[in-house]
């Protein structure tokens, strides 16, 4: 374990001569981006293409008595028009449930509502027309009956015996429910000489990606072959799902995904729409895109937490904590997702709430029931943000009541740097993490002492700021244990194809996807490094299922720990074989020779033998000058999965600093600091951007974003003005930090870092808020988003 | 049912003569029929700045602009600026600071940094936010952006702070 700066991170068998690793590598694709010349899905054309527009129940929940498309078939520029029951004859619907989440269970979801609309939102029939303005205008001809059904909003009362069932032949409207009882839970509450109760509310809100979802299907019946081009994070799940659904075989299926432009978890999950256009397209013999507007986004991408959860703190006097005990409600719309299913985040909370501290008495229950509102799925940070917001928010009230520090507290019970391995309560195993040095690191890094005493001097001039503290743990790097073994065919494993081209250029092929993140310049500062190539020769290719090794894409943060590592290895298996074509024409002994910048060297020495170039030149073009019996293979495959341990938890802490008005209510963030232990920082650059990205979209989920519904399901405020995102006069400066501690799973070390910051961040404010009101006498609060007429309420204001 | 008007003006410098349907946005006009995609379609309210393009050299919201609105204007989009070297310096900052993720925002970001950094200003950080606060950014938390907007800002002031 090492605190470092930025650059560079600690070699070991990373340290080749041009090694990239650690360093902050400009990404390879910006340049297009920045002219406007990148190409996302939402810009895609092709000859004979259609657009569909889906008409959408304005009901939450609604028998679908009689559907007239009379009028709008007849309509100008109108293709089809196509109700749920005929799409039907050509896609078969799904059920989202993974075998491994016991008794979790949904009823068969189909791309259009067959007799009956689920959720204000769902489509009940799709106008596919020459353009989009074309399909709307016949929308608005369509005449729909429909019989309004009691819809089940609150999931409070999901469960009551007079509350609808949604699904009747399921029994109930309980999706999933988990418990689990670890050590003398009542015994250490009633030893405690404090025991701290609060109950937490995380508001429903989702990804607002700025690209929309967006598709263009292309059934080819003279190939028998359907071409996806999809803003997905995971195409070969997808290639999986259409074929499966369509009636194909998973080679007649291509998916592409382009540039994407967001995607946060939104763009991993199978959306009804998505399917219908792909049915379409099959069932049209055309091309047909759809591109959800911003309101069908509002009310058909994923949203997401929307948690209640009731959390119990046990500690002692001098700070020790005894026990954690939580009750967690949520409510997820009328269908799990399919196929991660919408039980996984839950199942997250109780296996995280609790997780950095030393705690062997933990308690937990988790209830997920069905509701006719928009699914809820897995968003960046899965999970984490409420059980670090039960975690953190508890420690703090804890620390409160017993007077003592809250870094202090947390110093106390964090797991130590070298008590590693570990397993906590909830059965998570630790491979090494290093909550005291990342404690350490970021109260140096803000001061935390002279920043206590500025918060404590304005008090006294009526400015009321307050600091906060939040420890998390963070799921990356999945093995099969994600999703695998619970039977969906989400490859947990990545490979990667590298293949050194007749000028001496290196071409990789990645399973794993680029959205944003920068995954293309991680990969290929791991083959530049591990092969010996500058960056500048090294060419990317992802998001083509006809052209990339099989694998997962990228979501949970596995794209460099995974991708990275069997980029990482392809590259140093091409350089064997490289090597032996060099050493073949050279007559010399294949060990005795290195690549370094692109050049076959001497080893140990710089004395050039022979450029990339002309070894290629050599095996492609004059084979028959090479010796009799040697065939030069010039391209390599590596895959790559974590074995030894089914995570790699990565851990870190933030901690914000903020000034609430007590006039207006306003927060106003003034500073936040995250040190985040991602293991081998193979991009410090990337690493902190994602960190810092991930650290708004938590800002957002404690401060503004919210999905409001009424209580007939109605989504009130589903565009952009109503709904609130972060901007950039809202947002603070964000100071990052690392510690390093690799795994020692992969060679490269990496762990994941892209949801660490939306981890964290809610809890930080949280604290901060309730240290601000605190001397006001405020009660605290715990119920997000924090918004100003939360906190004037708080305060007795209103 | 639909109106269509004929339309004469220039884009990026060079004359289009098109027949439109008056209720079409010029973001949709600029995408659909000049095939232009460096403007994107983010929400189609003017909130989130993905569409800004700029009209006889301000900057406006694409989607809350009709193209007829347009006839004899002289319309710039991130594909004209690009070519004509205006703003390589802020794409040469953008791409060195990461200030962009998935690049959506992008071309609406930047010629709104431009339209503050013109005047030849070297404005604060809080002024730098406070201008880019129209355009929507999901990825980057707007650090980035900022530091390189302030970066470019100080290099054409000669480091003039």
């Amino acid at each position: 374990m090492k605190i470092t700066a930025d650059v560079p991170s600690p070699l070991t068998a990373l340290d080749r001569p041009n090694s990239y690793i650690g360093r902050a590598v400009p990404r390879p694709n910006l340049a297009r981006m920045t002219q406007g010349r990148a190409q996302y899905v939402s810009d895609v054309v092709l000859p004979r293409m259609a657009h569909v527009t889906f008409l959408r129940s304005p009901y939450a929940h609604a028998r679908i008595v009689k559907i007239d498309k009379s009028a709008a078939e007849k309509a100008r520029g109108v293709v089809a028009v196509v109700t749920g029951t005929e799409l039907s004859e050509v896609i078969t619907p799904w059920v989202g449930v993974l075998s491994h989440l016991k008794g979790i269970k949904s009823a068969p979801q189909h791309a259009i509502a067959v007799d009956r609309a689920c959720w204000q939102g769902e489509a009940v029939c799709a106008v596919v027309a020459r353009t989009r303005a074309e399909a709307e205008d016949a929308c608005e001809l369509i005449d729909i009956e429909y019989e309004e059904l009691t819809p089940v909003t609150d999931p409070e009362t999901a469960l009551a015996p007079k509350t609808p069932v949604i699904h009747p032949e399921l029994g109930d409207n309980l999706t999933f429910e988990r418990t689990l009882d670890v050590g003398e839970v009542d015994k250490a509450f009633a030893e405690s000489d404090a025991v701290v109760e609060a109950t937490f509310l995380f508001g429903r809100h989702t990804g607002v990606t700025n690209e929309p979802r967006a598709i263009v299907a292309d059934w080819n019946p003279g190939e028998q072959r359907l071409t996806v081009y999809q803003g997905t994070q995971a195409p070969h799940m997808m290639q999986n799902l259409f074929a499966k659904h369509l009636g194909l075989e998973e080679h007649q299926v291509r998916v592409l995904t382009k540039d994407v432009g967001g995607s946060f978890g939104i763009k991993v999950h199978t959306y009804a729409d998505e399917m219908a256009t792909v049915a379409l397209s099959k069932l049209l013999k055309r091309p047909v895109k759809f591109v959800a507007d911003r309101i069908e986004s509002f009310v058909t991408d994923i949203h997401a937490r929307d948690h209640r959860v009731k959390g119990k703190i046990g500690v002692k006097k001098d700070g020790t904590i005894t026990a954690f005990e939580i009750d967690d409600l949520t409510g997820i719309g009328p269908y799990s997702v399919y196929p991660r299913t919408s039980g996984i985040e839950a199942n997250q909370v109780v296996n995280l709430v609790g997780g950095p501290y030393q705690c062997p008495n933990y308690r937990a229950r988790a209830r997920v029931v069905f509701q006719n509102k928009n699914v809820m799925c897995q968003y960046r940070a899965v999970g984490h943000p409420i059980a670090t917001g039960v975690t953190e928010g508890l420690v703090d009230l804890a620390a409160a009541k017993i007077g003592i520090d809250p870094a202090e507290l947390r110093r106390k019970n964090l797991y130590p740097d070298d008590g590693y391995p570990a397993t906590a309560a909830s059965g998570l195993k630790f491979e090494k993490l290093s909550h005291h040095a990342s404690l350490d690191k970021i109260l140096s890094m803000m001061e935390y002492e002279a920043l206590c005493a500025e918060r404590d001097a304005k008090r006294k001039e009526g400015i009321y700021r307050g600091i906060g503290l939040a420890s998390f743990i963070e799921v990356t790097n999945p093995s099969a244990a994600f999703y695998g073994v619970g039977g969906a065919r989400i490859s947990s494993q990545d490979g990667a194809t590298v293949r050194l081209d007749a000028t001496g250029a290196i071409f990789i092929h990645s399973g794993v996807t680029e959205q944003g993140q920068g995954a293309e310049a991680v990969l290929a500062q791991c083959v530049a490094s591990s092969f010996g190539v500058p960056i500048e020769r090294v060419r990317v290719v992802t998001g083509d299922t006809d052209n990339v090794p099989y694998g997962g894409g990228t979501w949970a943060s596995r794209a460099a720990g995974i991708g990275g590592e069997a980029a990482w290895q392809a590259g140093k298996a091409l350089r064997q074989n490289v090597l032996a074509a060099a050493a073949s024409i050279l007559q010399a002994q294949p060990e005795g020779l290195d690549i370094v910048n692109g050049i076959v060297v001497d080893k140990g020495t710089t004395r050039e033998r022979i450029t990339l170039d002309e070894v290629a030149r050599i095996c492609y073009f004059r084979p028959d000058t090479l010796p009799p019996g040697f065939q030069a293979e010039l391209m390599a495959t590596r895959h790559y999965v974590p074995r030894a341990w089914p995570f790699a938890f990565t851990n870190g802490i933030q901690a914000s600093y903020l000034e609430v008005d007590t006039d207006t209510g306003f927060v106003k963030l003034l500073k936040h600091w995250c040190v985040e232990d991602c293991g081998t920082v193979i991009n410090p650059q990337l690493v902190d951007e994602q960190i810092r990205g991930g650290i708004v979209q938590g800002l957002g989920g404690a401060l503004f974003e919210h999905c409001l519904y009424d209580e007939r399901g109605q989504m009130l405020n589903g565009n952009m003005a109503d709904y609130l995102v972060p901007m950039a006069v809202e947002m603070p400066d964000i100071e990052i930090g690392h510690v390093v501690t690799p795994t020692a799973d992969s060679e490269l070390g990496a762990k994941g870092a892209g949801e660490a910051g939306t981890a964290g961040a809610p809890a930080a404010v949280m604290n901060a808020i309730n240290d601000a009101l605190r001397p006001l006498g405020a009660k605290p609060l715990t119920a997000m988003p924090f918004t100003p007429g939360v906190i004037l309420r708080a305060i007795g204001k209103v | 049912m639909n109106a269509f008007c004929d339309i004469s003006l220039t884009v990026n410098g060079e004359r289009v003569n098109e027949r439109v349907e008056a209720r079409k946005s010029l973001v949709d006009f600029l995408r659909e029929d000049l095939t232009l995609t460096g403007s994107h379609v983010g929400c189609e309210h003017g909130v989130c700045g993905a569409c800004t393009v700029r009209v006889d050299g301000e900057i406006v919201r694409g989607c809350l602009m009709l193209a007829v609105q347009c006839d004899g204007a002289s319309v710039e989009t991130i594909e004209g600026v690009s070519d004509s070297g205006e703003i390589a310096d802020l794409q040469e900052a953008f791409q060195q600071r990461n200030a962009l993720q998935c690049g959506f925002c992008t071309p609406g970001m930047l010629l709104t940094a431009q339209a503050l950094l013109r005047n030849g200003s070297v404005p604060s950080r809080e002024d730098i936010r406070e201008h880019i606060s129209g355009n929507y950014c999901r990825c980057t938390g707007y650090h980035a952006i900022v530091d390189a907007v302030t970066a470019v800002a100080q290099a054409r002031a000669g480091g003039r702070k």
